[in-house]
């Protein structure tokens, strides 16, 4: 009974699970080839919790994995077509947050935030689920396009974890897929969301924070609204508005030297994919 | 679509200043306790947990053991000494199987047919002697022992052992002034010197992170781990009895592999004493879950990325370098060879520090790529004494099928066990390859570290075997008279 493979169909998907099944076949995987990518996929998520495996998984690639976090610290990049549409995808460095200064995590925030990745999925890690949701809380924030990847859901099986998709999706208001990407276990279904939500045809409602302190709460509306008063159509003026009250240096150069603009004027949706900054090398 | 000006943009940020003062200095902390509250409350609707925990629980069983005070250290050196003693006891078989086939079967015949078809002796000594011999040396020296040694090691990493690593010498780190993360940034090292400098980005702190980069050079990397197997295989291997043979030159190697770690932490300290003075930060280190590793795709994943990728960058340096070899043993200039009037240049120098020209030209030679030093000593000492009887022609490898007749060879070239302890330290304390050097100017962006990191190895390296062949010569000659 254990052994048992349990393919969990796509959680906030209306569609019949079977048919995520057979799509599989509308897989083809590119490997470093990702020339005329009509989307771009980020793929972050906290360090070993098995982003380069999801990596490989869909791009036929052998990026290396290893057990240990910080493994991936540059980015790497691959290619698939998934029912007719190239995908470009870009392995991230693992981070416990976008909210600090070392290189990785800086690598990570900066391909999010001005890289404007048409779908960011993250990946957490099942066996600890609540260290890595702060992790896809400050996605949310910043983008309105990501999926969640709830992996290693083999792992907590065995330790007797059971892992309600429907109501993490819900709660969190984007696509949640369980996956063992070691196995290959829910990889369709997760190709499937990361082409729905790329395509626009699943809407994300991303949950915001809704915790935090009265003053602080004051403080984001008044700044986010001066933000939004002076780019219009900036996507994550929240979030600026967040690393600006933090005193984030990286912010405020993106902000005096236009970046920020740029960003608002490429708009809410992205399309197909838009050229990318390069911003990879601090240093 | 507005334009924001200047002006816009100044007041976005004097809101932002004076907002940050009336939220007070806790903004941040204030917002990670919002995350995380918000996280534990969704996550808690969304995982159901078992009743009661699992009565036995192997990975808190493991770490126990594996992190412990006591058995931490004494079961990483165990692992070390296995890994290297089932890699050296293995390689043997296949090395001598590879060399038989390719330097004694396929040469000959390819010498014969090039004998055949009427090639110039030149072209066929420059094609078969110079650039045919060093790349089939290299394979039958290197293949074995990588296609043994990374599956191991990489089957450690896969089982979660490295974190576990990075913990027990986290403190050892700290008391030197580096940053725990240095333990992971090292065992890439270990792997590749380039690779491990690159790793060094998961270090925030530039301070700690140039320390780490500069001490990167103290793991012994995959070109240099061959030249130490052979090496303690036939000097140090030869000083015990042959049942113990093989774990004796493991323990060798061993040996120069933790001398290796003890140099990253002395120069770690001596850097952070010194010119980059500072603060230790503190860092979170997640200890993944042990999983169980997925043995054949590992094995199959490190042959094809690790092993045959280093291998082919073996061969593409080697064989260029033998055809230079080659050609340098065959210029001759005032009655000797190009390679002959270098390498007697650098003999006196070479012999005060107990190893000797031989050798100081095979590191020149092997700056693009430590694989290919042994080839090189090799058919330079083949020069050297003149062991051209074989009818091969000058700066030819004549065929050396076993570790005794490359022990003959050697010690035919003047070498000792001095030359052979002075070769695997110098071979572990020199300058990093020029894949490493390169990767460190792209890392730093700076020349005057660069050249630290290039050059201090290098001074050390002389330093340290000038002293031992001194106190070995000293010993030496107190016993003798």
């Amino acid at each position: 009974m254990t052994t048992e493979r349990i393919a969990s169909p796509p959680a906030v998907s209306p569609a019949c699970a079977t048919c995520s099944m057979a799509n599989l076949a509308n897989l083809r995987k590119l490997g470093i080839n990702m020339e005329d990518a009509d989307y771009v996929v980020a793929l972050a998520g906290n360090p070993n919790v098995g982003k380069s495996t999801v990596f490989n998984a869909v791009t036929g690639l052998r990026q290396h994995t290893g057990n240990w976090p910080g493994k991936t610290v540059g980015r790497a990049e691959g290619g698939f077509e998934y029912a007719g549409r190239r995908y470009k995808i870009v392995d991230l460095p693992g981070t416990y947050s976008l909210l600090s200064t070392s290189l990785d995590e800086e690598i990570a925030r900066n391909f999010i935030l001005f890289g404007r990745p048409d779908v960011t999925v993250v990946v957490a890690d099942a066996t600890r689920l609540e260290r890595n949701l702060n992790l896809v809380l400050q996605v949310l924030e910043i983008t309105d396009r990501a999926v969640v990847c709830v992996n290693l859901i083999d792992e907590a099986r065995r330790l007797g974890l059971t892992v309600d998709e429907r109501r993490l999706a819900r709660d969190l208001g984007v696509p949640v897929v369980l996956t063992a990407a070691r196995q290959g276990e829910g990889i369709p279904q997760l190709l499937q969301m990361i082409d729905e939500v790329a395509t626009g045809k699943f809407v994300c409602r991303p949950r915001r924070l809704q915790n935090e302190p009265p003053a602080l709460k004051q403080a984001v509306a008044t700044l986010t609204a001066q933000l939004t008063a002076a780019y219009p159509g900036l996507p994550n003026a929240r979030w600026v508005a967040l690393r600006l009250l933090d005193g984030d240096e990286r912010m405020v150069q993106a902000l005096r030297s236009g970046e920020l603009l740029e960003l608002a004027q490429a708009g809410p949706t992205s399309g197909p994919a838009q050229p990318m900054l390069q911003l990879e090398a601090a240093q | 679509m507005s334009t924001p000006t200047t002006p816009a943009v100044n007041d976005i940020l004097k809101t932002a200043e004076s907002l940050r003062w009336q939220v007070g200095g806790a903004f941040h902390e204030n917002l990670m306790e919002a995350l995380y509250t918000e996280a534990a409350q969704i996550a808690d609707r969304a995982v159901a947990r078992p009743d009661k925990p699992p009565r036995f629980d192997l990975d808190r069983t493991l770490d126990h053991i594996l992190t412990s005070r006591r058995w931490g250290f004494p079961v990483m050196l165990a692992l070390l000494a296995i890994v290297f003693w089932i890699t050296i006891s293995g390689a043997n078989v296949p090395s001598s199987l590879l060399s038989q086939l390719l330097l004694d079967t396929i040469h000959p015949f390819l010498k014969s047919l090039a004998a055949a078809i009427g090639l110039p002796w030149w072209l066929s000594g420059f094609l078969l002697d110079g650039v045919y011999l060093a790349t089939a040396w290299v394979v039958s020296v290197m293949l074995p022992p990588m296609a043994i040694f990374f599956p191991l090691f990489t089957l450690l990493e896969d089982f979660g052992y490295l974190p576990r690593v990075a913990f027990n010498l986290d403190n050892t780190f700290r008391r030197v002034g580096a940053h725990g993360k240095q333990a992971l940034t090292m065992s890439m090292g270990f792997g590749c010197n380039a690779a491990g400098v690159v790793a060094t980005r998961i270090i925030d702190s530039p301070r700690e992170r140039l320390i780490a980069i500069i001490t990167n050079n103290f793991s012994l990397c995959n070109g240099r781990w061959p030249t130490q197997i052979l090496i303690a295989s036939i000097f140090i291997g030869a000083l015990a009895p042959a049942p113990l043979a093989g774990l004796v030159s493991a323990l060798g190697v061993m040996v120069i592999a933790l001398l290796g770690v003890f140099l990253a932490f002395a120069v770690s300290w001596g850097l952070s004493r010194t010119v980059l003075r500072g603060e230790v930060s503190t860092f979170h280190l997640e200890l993944p879950p042990y999983r169980p590793p997925r043995i054949l795709q590992t094995i199959y994943t490190s042959l094809i990325d690790r092993t045959l990728i280093v291998l082919w960058r073996a061969v593409t340096f080697a064989a260029p370098a033998g055809a230079v070899i080659w050609l340098s043993a065959n210029l001759v200039i005032g009655g000797a060879s190009v390679a002959e009037h270098l390498i007697r240049f650098l003999d006196p120098f070479g012999l005060l520090i107990g190893l000797n020209g031989v050798i100081l030209v095979a590191y020149i030679v092997a700056i693009p790529a430590n694989e290919i030093v042994i080839p090189t000593v090799l058919m330079l000492t083949t020069l050297m004494i003149g062991a051209t009887d074989v009818g091969a022609g000058a700066g030819v490898m004549f065929e050396l099928e076993s570790e005794a007749d490359v022990l003959a060879l050697l010690q035919a070239g003047g070498w000792t066990l001095l030359t052979a302890v002075n070769l695997m330290l110098f071979s572990l304390i020199h300058n990093p390859c020029s894949t490493t050097i390169y990767t460190i100017y792209k890392e730093t962006g700076s020349k005057k570290w660069t050249a630290v990191a290039a050059l201090l190895p290098v001074a050390m390296g002389f330093t340290v075997t000038f002293l031992v062949a001194q106190i070995w010569r000293l010993i030496a000659g107190i016993l003798a008279g």
